[in-house]
């Protein structure tokens, strides 16, 4: 075992006088009064002076601290964290792309209008809707604007409506959505099946509900095989069917969600379609509509005309703006980018090989792992820990443990209709030898679990910091630095 | 291991009846399935609830949790010392981790709610 040493924070290494670089001696009058003084901070006592070398060893040590695609297997179900190819972040990165400014006049940046108009075709044509923002920031953001196109319609039709209808095995972030958009959240429990009952449906769908928002495949990985009928019972009564797409490496080219009936639709740029998911930001959430709610799209809306791209702002029915500027314009292009590499082959295949993945690891270890649905699956699988439970080992032990196999741990406690649930997504971008690094780790710990179970709940133990204080960090959380 | 003189909801939350007022809080199976509680989101004094309308939330190192009235009233008082100790749901969940007390509406609501010994065995149905 590799005994780790602590490393200090970088103010714990400072000492008085030492720098990073020389320079050389000042040849003119200083100058301390610069800008009347305004632009100088006198609160950071404490700022670290230390050596180049110093600084290079902590920074180095501290990326070698951290888990990530590049590094290995992370199949955090729900996130999709698939490898995304270098050279999309190269396309973004090209000067003339990079460089341009944002209030550049609309006649020198028409490559750039070309390009965000070429990607909101193929996402039309990827979901089967008939138009496309690609205004919103991100996931959430989506749905929001998603939710605010459907509650304007409504509004311009006489009543904006109450409630919007949630399953249970929805996306968090659809409730919150909805909230925010001025809706009551109805919840609409699972069946045994794990998908939604149409009975359950039928009786709530009112005329005082605005939209049902369903997440299909949902949190299980289950589809929705239903939707058709779902989307009828709704549309009977004047709703709209709001579908969250961040599960779409589950369906992109081989299904269309607008041939389900699907009304309103936003797809996660990041994660499925090749920026860097969880690092931060930005991500892009684009939306898209049917023809009905086209009118009340964000502004600016790209308009072509004669070969010419346009920014048109004037749409008196626009819900308005939802970013400042366009949107994440290089998340866009490495979208485009993926897209045009893939071709409409390619993007069938990300997603075969991405239910493919899952439905190895789910079946290589549903006798070890419980599985409490047995419907079948697409991109991703939720196991519990109901036979490790009998030896005292939960699935946050589990988990823990995994880091000890050099391995990410999968999404836990969600969805909460699985109790101790263990939620795995693959992704597509792993190799066969790769889940089955995985595969044989998660067997290994049902081993230990049943025979030595102190072993799970006191892991890790060749991590870099053991087990944290979930309770302490989340009570009273230690955000900044302070000089003792 | 229930108290026999507390009604509990399929919800999973409890209710001791007090005259004509009720105090509500959440059974020690909801706080073990929660976990580690770190916040609870009280109401306001005076609030005016349905049954089964949201009362509150309570947030775990896990998930965040809606807590419901098992019966229709009004808030009387809510426990303040949830703020500072929310971990008091997971020591004593029936006992000062109460959340909030009612002033009922409609004393015969109680009835739709379970005694000990058939939450008990509510529970064991629901075991995984």
């Amino acid at each position: 075992m590799i005994n780790v040493i602590r490393e200090p924070l970088i103010f714990e290494i400072s000492s008085p006088g030492k720098s990073g670089v020389r320079l050389p001696a000042l040849d003119v009058p200083e100058k301390l009064d610069v800008l009347d003084g305004l632009a100088i901070r006198s609160d950071l006592e404490g700022f670290p002076e230390v050596s180049e070398t110093e600084i290079t060893r902590h920074f180095t040590r501290l990326s070698q601290m951290n888990y990530c695609v590049d590094f290995g297997f992370y199949p955090l179900g729900s996130c999709t964290m698939k490898y995304n190819p270098k050279v999309n972040e190269k396309v973004a990165a090209l000067p003339g792309l990079s460089g341009v400014h944002p209030l550049a006049p609309e006649k020198l940046a028409q490559g750039n209008l070309e390009l965000m108009k070429t990607l909101e075709k193929l996402l039309c044509e990827i979901t089967g809707l008939d138009a496309v923002s690609l205004q919103p920031a991100a996931g959430a953001h989506g749905e929001l604007t998603g939710m605010m196109l459907i509650r304007a319609y409504h509004q311009a039709h006489g009543n904006p409506r109450k409630y919007v209808l949630i399953p249970d095995s929805a996306h968090g972030t659809n409730p919150s959505s909805a909230h925010i958009c001025g809706y009551v959240v109805k919840e609409i429990k699972s069946n045994e099946k794990g998908t939604i009952s149409l009975e359950d449906l039928a009786r709530e769908m009112t005329e005082e509900v605005a939209a049902l928002m369903v997440t299909n495949p949902n949190t299980l990985g289950v589809f929705e095989s239903d939707i058709c009928q779902i989307a009828e019972i709704v549309h009977a009564r004047g709703g709209f069917v709001y579908m969250d797409g961040a599960n779409l490496n589950a369906l992109a080219g081989v299904t269309r969600p607008g041939d389900m009936k699907v009304d309103v639709l936003h797809l996660n740029l990041h994660k499925t379609f090749s920026t860097p998911h969880g690092g931060g930001g930005p991500g892009s959430g684009p939306v898209a509509v049917r023809k009905v709610l086209e009118p009340y799209l964000p502004v600016p809306v790209i308009e072509e005309k004669d070969g010419q791209y346009h920014l048109n702002y004037n749409r008196p029915q626009s819900i308005g703006r939802v970013k400042s500027f366009y949107g994440q314009f290089l998340v866009m292009l490495k979208a485009l980018a993926y897209l045009l590499a893939l071709g409409p082959a390619g993007l069938r295949e990300m997603t075969e090989i991405a239910v493919l993945n899952s439905n190895y690891i789910r079946h290589s270890l549903k006798d070890v792992y419980h599985l409490k649905y047995d419907s079948p699956t697409l991109h991703e699988c939720v196991f519990s820990d109901k036979f490790q439970k009998d030896f005292g080992v939960s699935n946050l032990d589990i988990s823990k443990r995994l880091l000890d196999y050099g391995l990410h741990p999968p999404t836990m406690s969600f969805p909460l209709i699985v109790h101790g649930a263990l939620m795995i997504e693959p992704t597509e971008t792993e190799s066969r030898r790769d889940l089955d690094l995985f595969i044989e780790a998660m067997k290994a710990i049902d081993r230990e679990a049943r025979e030595n179970p102190e072993l799970l709940r006191t892991a890790p133990h060749i991590t870099y910091v053991r087990r944290l204080d979930e309770v302490q960090a989340a009570r009273n959380p230690v955000l900044r630095w302070e000089k003792k | 291991m229930y108290p026999d003189n507390l009604y509990y909801s399929k919800d999973h939350e409890w209710l001791r009846l007090e005259g004509e007022e009720a105090v509500v809080g959440i059974t020690d199976f909801a706080q073990k399935q929660l976990g580690d509680i770190i916040y609870v989101d009280l109401p306001q004094p005076g609030k005016v609830l349905e049954a089964h309308q949201t009362v509150g939330s309570v947030e775990s190192v896990k998930s965040v949790s809606d807590v419901y009235s098992p019966v229709s009233g009004e808030v009387v008082a809510v426990n303040s010392e949830l703020s500072q100790s929310p971990d008091l749901i997971n020591k004593d969940p029936h006992g000062q981790g109460w959340i909030v007390r009612l002033k009922i509406k409609d004393k015969a609501e109680v009835n739709n709610l379970m005694k000990a010994a058939e939450y008990e065995k509510y529970l064991e149905g629901l075991e995984h």
